[in-house]
């Protein structure tokens, strides 16, 4: 009945949980690590040297998060529609085709301030596009949008492995990749742009495309929480039938949602195409669009908690190469096991210490909150 | 008299020294949840051989003390005594084993199962169930012989219409041993004729020795049953009666804490032009099945029509169909001079642009959203309105100053419009989504179930509202299955059966028993119902 179960501060649920999930996460990577004889604290001031000792490792920590906040963002605003996409990999990957076709077609004679908003259009337009097709069938036909997604991504990847060795590919080149772009298809590295000041910075991955993930944030935030679309985007994920009653057509909504969350998947490729390696090629998605997943739930479906579990994720990737690197007992392997025993605490046993938690929070606060009212 | 306070006193304090022990005895239980009480040191003494009532609003605590005393929850403190034993209840296995038996709201029977099946679920003896079946099958009519309840065993428990379900569901109980049975608001599906049944095989399962608890909100159904009475209010047992030495309104008011108005006063309806007029309007559904057949019908401005009917007859997709919530099959109305039909469908998007508002029949289902804070629900199908959009984003300090001007209007507690729309009762939930259909001053009103679940206090609140609605020039469309709310809110009833329309009455001239016969399709021809009329002012409690 009405007997609402005690209210839980929110800073349990989106601060304490997944702390508790990211600690026992590492206790039992630790364990792993004293098994094969690796001092288990040894390994993490490596993985936190790796990844925040320096400017180098700094950069690259945040060139991955790049990655990670746009497809955390992708999952995230399919989420709130009610939508799991993980679909994230391939409309990312297409993103990138669009991108790279856009400037290999312009690069020779559009200037740069051009190029950066055409790409931006293009890898939304290419994203949302793709996510657009699984979108309609879950909308209008029925097929559900979790088979159909992670069947676009193999149909993503076999088109890029097409289009890649039998057209795009550069005349008289062994290895499928297109042409370089011109310099105005590049977008500025993070050093370049210190450069500009004067201020000499190591060479990183790192590009302007970070700035973009930030504003990103930004306009998911607004454009769920502060808009009509977002709020009706939110009744369709929450209460299906309400939003039938409000006169929300589900069918649009679920159009508009995937076109939203591909967009943004999309834009790993201005990471990826214009920013780091400058030309089209295969794989340069790199698992980005599943690691999404997982920093989606993990950041609780939230910008801020995407751009905190993005930072976490960028920390393994960048600090877990390091690890590898100086451990020789640590091996490639090892640091994606850590890496998975991450997702799968804080992802797929997110709730697992919900329950456990709110109970012992209810019994400390409970404690402190009888004598209280008694001296009152 | 001092005999009677004497047996009273008694009832309520620990067990004397007269008679058996009580069936079930409580001490001192409490339970929370985190920092809600919901059973504060309550107490209670039930008599074996008893029909014994337990009556308060919702969230006064009365499922949480049946759930305590079915092992759904422990008690924090206190103790529960079964026939003077001391015994602890952890799950439903050790209140079965105690001889308690628990009837729900909802029944628990598997549809495609046959009767006997149903009962000997889950106390089968062993893998082959043939031999249990041929045991079951004995003692079920050794049971329905002893208690007079008489259900066919081989019939598909889906096929049996609500109040033999019920049966069934007693039945199983009676089959595990129970000698306490619980019945958790028996009566919201029955028809009246089906709820005189229920309480003829309750006074017999009384007379058998079964002590009875019941827990319910209607008090009519308390005085005309029960031997005694509890009150819960805010989580305690405040007040406990013989239920020949009280009335309604003391109970009413035992309940609510202040005095009750439990009629509604109303004055002569001004019917003015027709805003709504329904033409052979039909609708089949997935299966096949005409959920609404060739229903004719008309509202006016300025009046009421009530839609009677056992739950399931069609009056929610009526509803639904007169929302846009549902496609036409055929048939077609008009609403507010505009004609909708199977080729030219009303959404509800343009429902509401013709001043049409509709409270849903089911608020958590359809007319709220839990997670949402209260100004997000209140803007729910208005989300669009220029008055709360910017040319990009929402106007924030717009939509919480109107929910907060909605939730004093329509005393929405706690007036707090960012809480979140789950942490607000029953009751509030139910004002909030009056609040913001009606505040629109809409032309016609689509009002389905306005209390289903929802305290005698703002019961009161929501029937002085609708009447307003209508007293202002509006016209109200109410679905509702509770025959008293009918008949006090209606100006003229409509009475649906399997999807048709089976009478239509002005409300001076319907008495719960005409209507109640009404809606099991068992009228009598025009003519003979006066007399029925004319002994309906003897009702219990009028």
């Amino acid at each position: 009945m009405s007997a609402a179960p005690g209210s839980i501060p929110r800073w349990v649920d989106i601060g304490l949980i997944p702390l508790v999930n990211i600690a026992l996460a590492f206790f039992v990577s630790g364990i792993i690590l004293w098994t094969i004889d690796v001092d288990p604290f040894a390994a993490v001031e490596i993985i936190l040297f790796g990844a925040f000792g320096y400017d180098e490792a700094i950069g690259y920590t945040l060139y991955y998060t790049t990655n990670f906040v746009f497809t955390g963002l992708a999952v995230a605003v399919a989420f709130h529609a009610g939508l799991f996409n993980i679909g994230g990999e391939g409309q990312a990957y297409i993103g990138g085709l669009g991108v790279g076709l856009g400037i290999l077609l312009v690069d020779s004679t559009l200037p740069f301030v051009l190029i950066l908003p055409l790409s931006i259009l293009l890898a939304a337009a290419f994203g949302a596009g793709w996510a657009a097709i699984p979108a309609y069938l879950q909308a209008y036909r029925g097929s559900h949008i979790v088979i159909t997604t992670i069947m676009f991504n193999f149909i993503a990847s076999a088109l890029m492995v097409y289009l890649m060795v039998n057209i795009l590919i550069q005349p008289g080149s062994m290895s499928p990749e297109s042409r370089e772009f011109a310099p105005s298809g590049h977008l500025p590295f993070i050093h370049e742009v210190f450069g500009w000041f004067g201020m000499q910075v190591t060479p990183s991955p790192l590009n302007l495309s970070v700035v973009w993930a930030a504003i990103c944030c930004v306009l998911v935030w607004a454009f769920i929480w502060r808009t009509r679309w977002g709020y009706q985007i939110r009744t369709v994920g929450a209460n299906e039938t309400a939003a039938i009653y409000a006169g929300i057509d589900p069918r649009r909504v679920i159009m508009l949602a995937m076109a939203v969350s591909g967009a943004l998947a999309g834009f790993v490729g201005i990471n990826e195409v214009m920013g780091v390696h400058h030309r089209l090629l295969l794989n340069f998605t790199a698992g980005y669009g599943f690691t999404g997943i997982a920093v989606s739930l993990m950041g609780r479906n939230h910008p801020v908690g995407i751009v905190l579990a993005s930072l976490l994720f960028g920390m393994l990737y960048q600090g877990g190469a390091e690890l590898a690197f100086e451990e020789p007992k640590v091996t490639r392997e090892l640091v994606v096991t850590i890496q998975g025993l991450v997702i799968l605490f804080s992802g797929a046993l997110a709730f697992m210490m919900k329950g456990p938690i709110e109970r012992a929070y209810l019994r400390i606060a409970g404690g402190f909150q009888r004598p209280a009212g008694q001296e009152g | 008299m001092s005999h009677q306070q004497e047996s009273q006193e008694q009832h309520a304090g620990p067990p004397g020294d007269a008679g058996a022990a009580p069936a079930i005895e409580l001490r001192s239980i409490n339970k929370a949840f985190g920092p809600v009480q919901a059973n504060k040191d309550v107490s209670l003494n039930i008599r074996p051989g008893s029909i014994h009532g337990i009556i308060g609003e919702n969230g006064a605590g009365k499922s949480t003390l049946m759930s305590i005393l079915y092992g759904f929850y422990e008690a924090d403190s206190g103790e529960i005594l079964i026939a003077g034993v001391p015994t602890r209840i952890r799950s439903s296995n050790d209140a079965i084993a105690a001889g308690i038996g628990m009837v729900h709201q909802h029944f628990m029977l598997v549809d495609n199962m046959s009767v006997v099946e149903n009962i000997m679920l889950g106390a089968e003896s062993g893998a082959i169930l043939t031999s249990s079946v041929a045991a079951a099958r004995a003692e079920l009519e050794r049971l329905e012989r002893d208690y007079d309840l008489e259900v066919d065993p081989d019939a598909l428990a889906g096929d049996l219409p609500v109040g033999q379900q019920q049966r069934v569901e007693i039945l199983k109980a009676l089959y595990r041993g129970a000698d306490i049975l619980i019945l958790d608001e028996p009566t919201g599906v029955l028809t009246p004729q089906e709820t005189d049944q229920l309480f003829r095989i309750l006074d017999s399962l009384r007379q058998q020795g079964v002590t009875i608890v019941l827990i319910t909100h209607k008090l009519q159904e308390i005085m005309a049953v029960t031997d005694h009475v509890s009150v819960m209010r805010g989580g305690e047992m405040i007040a406990h009666r013989r239920t020949g030495e009280t009335s309604k309104e003391e109970l009413a008011e035992l309940m609510v804490g202040r005095k009750v108005l439990l009629r509604v006063d109303k004055a002569a309806p001004q019917a003015g032009e027709t805003v709504l007029a329904l033409e052979s309007l039909t609708f089949v559904d997935r299966v096949g099945v005409k959920r609404v057949d060739n229903v004719s019908f008309s509202v006016r401005a300025g009046e009421i029509v009530g839609i009677a009917g056992v739950s399931g007859n069609g009056q929610s997709e009526l509803l639904d169909l007169l929302s846009g919530i549902r496609p036409i099959s055929a048939g077609r109305f008009a609403m507010m001079g505009q004609m909708f039909s199977a080729a030219h469908p009303l959404d509800p998007a343009t429902m509401r642009d013709l001043k049409v508002a509709h409270v849903p029949e089911d608020r958590l289902r359809s007319g709220l959203v839990r997670t949402f804070a209260a100004e997000e629900s209140a803007i729910l199908g208005y989300h669009n309105d220029p008055a709360y959009n910017g040319r990009v984003l929402m106007n924030q300090e717009v939509i919480h100053e109107d929910c907060a001007r909605k939730m004093a209007d329509f005393d929405v507690r706690p007036p707090n419009a960012s809480l979140k729309t789950a942490n607000f009762s029953g009751g509030n939930q139910q004002k909030l989504i009056l609040a913001r259909e009606i505040s629109r001053g809409p032309r016609l009103l689509l009002v389905g179930q306005p209390t289903r679940g929802v305290d005698i206090g703002a019961i009161e609140f929501i029937h002085r509202n609708i009447i307003a609605m209508r007293d202002s020039g509006s016209a109200v469309l109410l679905v509702s299955v509770e025959l008293e709310e009918i008949m006090s809110l209606s100006d003229r009833i409509v009475v649906m059966f399997e999807g048709r329309i089976v009478g239509e009455l002005p409300a001076h001239e319907a008495n719960e028993r005409l209507l109640g016969l009404m809606m099991a399709n068992a009228a009598p021809e025009r003519g003979e119902e006066a007399q029925p009329a004319a002994a309906a002012p003897e009702a219990p409690g009028a």
